[in-house]
């Protein structure tokens, strides 16, 4: 293991930039795939740190500009809330 | 992309890439037309879960047969799946809800299935963040072999596998028509090129409504949104997953360590829209702080969409259509399409490469709606 070369793409799951080139590799060319292959961006930071790298990683292997390269769907809340927050104080109706 | 094939399957969800694999197996020639990415449609959004507790005995068998296909699935793929079985726990809430519970599992035990009828103070034997009294049991059924997988994982493996047996699947491809000859389907068009075919298979999900109006085949399928939620990962907590159809609420801890869960909300009503709602958030939150008190320090990190392809008894489409040859449907499964796609595939493997139909597909047949009293499938979550 090559670990001090060790570059990190998502700090939530601990993806480095050799996953996702691998990755890409095995034909996983689209960004949700990719997502769901590796749960990149599915971590606490929702992808703010992430995708942005992996954007340009799949930029650069496929060619593709970015807005040919897909966009990750929004997901509610985008910050971690507690159930205890959403569920909010009263008892329900 | 090629312009003929023995079979061309619509929808790359995970019953067309099982479908894909099975028959490449069989030493068919298969091309895949998928609209969007791998997994992009109700696998990608569903809730991992695979359960064996039903209400009616087709469910109840091509989920016992499904689940015998998953403990082995990882080793025939050569990928791991992350398949756990952890068990379902179904929360009963008052004594008519047990009369039925009693009488589904004399039922599954008749077909061979391990499961057992718990008493309140048995529940937090196999779930003890479970607040009793809380959640209102007053019992509950617990089936040790239900479990859950990664439905990515599972999609992306029967895809690979497909592959390397030859199968050409093209995604973000879309098709803009079927072409018939002589009540016989003919060739599929799509906005890449024509493929030549004798066989589709209709498994697009909820546009599979779309597809079978091109020949004038109307299948019973209404949309319904669904929401579903991940919390950030915890240490393992619990094994099973937690489920309760009065409150519609269902939960369970991914490998991971995230739990993953959803719950209808009262005023959803039939449609395409996509977009997730505050109310699902609190709704979701109130019931599940309910049901696991402990978690209420949790923090949820997301929350999606995604739609069950319904039909009016709950219980898939799956077959030739009578009226037109070659036209095979593998869609309506109303929510359970993961759970099920293991043992849909074989039959359909069977139907289309060997001409097998078993009584469960003529009892899933799509003429099943024209005039019959229908079967119910009660047991629907979500």
């Amino acid at each position: 293991m090559k670990e001090a070369k060790r570059s990190i793409i998502c700090r939530c799951e601990d993806i480095s930039e050799e996953d996702v080139l691998k990755a890409i590799d095995e034909g996983y060319i689209d960004l949700e795939e990719l997502r769901k292959k590796l749960r990149i961006g599915m971590g606490p930071c929702q992808g703010r740190v992430c995708i942005q790298l992996v954007m340009k990683i799949l930029e650069r292997k496929t060619g593709k500009k970015i807005p040919k390269v897909s966009l990750q769907t929004s997901r509610p809340p985008l910050v971690p809330v507690s159930l205890g927050t959403l569920a909010g104080d009263k008892d329900e109706k | 992309m090629k312009s003929k094939a023995d079979v061309v399957i619509i929808g790359g969800g995970v019953n067309g890439c099982s479908l894909a694999y099975g028959l490449t197996k069989k030493g068919l020639d298969v091309v895949v037309v998928e609209k969007k990415y791998l997994s992009s449609g109700a696998t990608g959004a569903c809730g991992a879960g695979i359960r064996q507790q039903w209400s009616t005995v087709e469910n109840a068998k091509l989920a016992i047969e499904s689940v015998k296909i998953f403990e082995k699935l990882s080793k025939e793929l050569g990928e791991d799946i992350e398949f756990r079985q952890g068990g379902y726990l179904i929360a009963v809430h008052d004594e008519n809800e047990m009369k039925q519970a009693e009488k589904n599992v004399n039922m599954q035990r008749s077909l061979g299935l391990k499961v057992d009828i718990l008493k309140p103070d048995e529940i937090n034997d196999v779930v003890s963040i479970l607040d009793v009294k809380g959640m209102y049991a007053v019992g509950a059924t617990f089936c040790p072999t239900d479990g859950h997988a990664n439905p990515f994982k599972t999609t992306f493996a029967y895809a690979n596998a497909a592959r390397r047996y030859g199968a050409e699947i093209n995604t973000y491809t879309k098709v803009v028509g079927l072409k018939t000859k002589n009540k016989e389907i003919n060739a599929v068009a799509t906005d890449k090129g024509v493929i030549n075919t004798g066989v589709v298979v209709n498994a697009a999900g909820i546009d599979s409504k779309e597809i079978a109006g091109m020949v004038n085949v109307d299948l019973p399928l209404s949309p319904f949104r669904k929401e579903i939620m991940a919390t950030e990962r915890l240490k393992p907590l619990f094994e099973a997953m937690v489920i309760s159809f009065k409150d519609g609420i269902y939960f369970s801890q991914q490998q991971e360590g995230q739990i993953v869960g959803g719950i209808p909300i009262p005023e959803e009503r039939s449609g395409y829209k996509t977009m997730p709602t505050i109310s699902f958030m609190q709704h979701m939150a109130r019931t599940l702080t309910r049901y696991a008190p402990v978690l209420k320090h949790v923090n949820m990190l997301r929350h999606w969409t995604g739609f069950y392809d319904v039909t009016p008894d709950a219980r898939p489409i799956l077959g030739e259509v009578k009226e037109l040859k070659g036209f095979i449907q593998c869609n309506g499964f109303s929510g359970h399409g993961f759970m099920l796609s293991p043992m849909v595939s074989k039959l359909l493997v069977d139907l289309i490469a060997n001409h097998k139909t078993p009584d469960v597909l003529i009892n899933l047949n799509l003429d099943r709606f024209k005039g019959k009293k229908i079967d119910r499938e009660m047991y629907v979550v979500g």
